[in-house]
């Protein structure tokens, strides 16, 4: 049994022992195995199937595992236009996924209805579903898709670890 | 080929009138002779494909408003195209045509999407629902007096409508609708630009309320 007065000077524990918040524990586990919803909707699921493949490989950051189940993911990444016809579809799915959760927006279509600015497009996948990280680009090479989920993780460190798993 | 077409077409049917068309030959047809005609095209003519099925809409209080087009391909005899353009029936809320899903199986989903966008009803369609747009839509988005950014309207799913309270709003244009120019230009200069540039990102929107382009 260690006692935290023997941590700082027993060089018999030294080393064998890390100290550290709960939060920042579980913070840590949390965005390095980010298991993604992919939501492709249109072209930018291509560019969101290059990061998952050899070249980019999502992996290195602990994204490789996209689940087509929401039960068993932590982040959807929006890929695509979203129409007004889909976008019941994804807030039923974002709802589905079990709390931590969080969402990018990948691609203009996504954050901002993009190029159609039409009667069929939601105009930003943000008035259905709360959005961490917005990607612009039409579509967004797959670095900058890697560069969200770095900004995800980045925010996800730095949020307290209980505040999210009441969320909606 | 196409001068065997269309004398054996107007001998059988003198009521068909030739329609200005600048490659394959077109005919105008009055409605209640469609049917017969398309059926001549195909059983007697080898017409077995029906490539497109559209419609036009010639703008509010014209007369016909609304005139079904249909694109037939001969695939026995290549290259051989005709369309054949008929007007509509019914109100200008309500109009008509005969559907073709007995001739054309294909038809049915062109149908289905030229009701949707136009609401032409096929009579003797074996299930006209929307097909791009959700069912319990209000409106016909390809009609001339719709307006391109929409109509402000509820969402398809109501519980989700109310839990996110988000609506089918009319889309800010932001300047639109946008145009590419034309002609050897670089690629910069070539991207599609707004007709309208009286805001853009460089210069601020006039007030909030452009946002929604209401038509009323």
């Amino acid at each position: 049994m260690v006692t935290p007065q023997e941590l700082g000077y027993n060089s018999k524990v030294e080393g064998g022992v890390i100290v550290s918040r709960a939060d920042a524990a579980i913070n840590w586990i949390r965005t390095n195995s980010m298991w993604p919803m992919p939501m492709g909707l249109a072209c930018c699921a291509i560019e969101l199937m290059a990061v998952g493949g050899a070249r980019f490989d999502i992996a290195r950051f602990g994204a490789e595992v996209m689940r087509f189940s929401p039960r068993q993911s932590d982040c959807m990444i929006v890929a695509g236009t979203v129409t007004y016809k889909m976008a019941p579809q994804v807030r039923r799915i974002y709802d589905q996924m079990a709390a931590p959760k969080w969402v990018i927006a990948m691609g203009a279509c996504a954050s901002s209805g993009g190029m159609y600015r039409s009667y069929a497009t939601l105009q930003g996948v943000d008035r259905i579903v709360p959005v961490d990280v917005y990607v612009s680009g039409c579509p967004p090479r797959p670095e900058a898709l890697l560069d969200a989920l770095l900004k995800l993780q980045d925010k996800v460190r730095r949020e307290p670890a209980a505040s999210r798993l009441l969320s909606a | 080929m196409s001068a065997d077409v269309t004398n054996a077409l107007k001998q059988k049917f003198p009521q068909v009138t030739d329609r200005p068309s600048s490659d394959h030959p077109a005919f105008d047809v009055p409605l209640a002779d469609v049917l017969a005609v398309l059926r001549y095209f195909r059983d007697e003519q080898q017409f077995d494909l029906l490539m497109d099925l559209t419609a036009i809409d010639w703008a509010e209080g014209a007369s016909p408003r609304f005139t079904v087009v249909y694109h037939l391909l001969s695939t026995t005899r290549p290259g051989t195209y005709v369309r054949v353009a008929a007007p509509c029936a019914g109100t200008e809320a309500e109009p008509t045509a005969p559907s073709v899903v007995p001739l054309w199986p294909a038809a049915d989903w062109h149908e289905r999407e030229c009701f949707d966008m136009f609401g032409i009803r096929f009579e003797g369609h074996p299930d006209l629902r929307r097909i791009l747009m959700w069912d319990g839509y209000p409106y016909f988005p390809l009609r001339k007096e719709f307006p391109l950014a929409g109509i402000e309207t509820d969402l398809p799913v109501a519980d989700i409508a109310e839990e996110t309270g988000t609506r089918v709003i009319a889309a800010p244009m932001a300047g639109g609708p946008f145009v590419a120019s034309q002609g050897e230009m670089n690629l910069t200069e070539a991207e599609p630009r707004a007709k309208d540039e009286s805001w853009s990102d460089r210069r601020a929107r006039p007030d909030q309320t452009a946002l929604r382009q209401m038509k009323d």
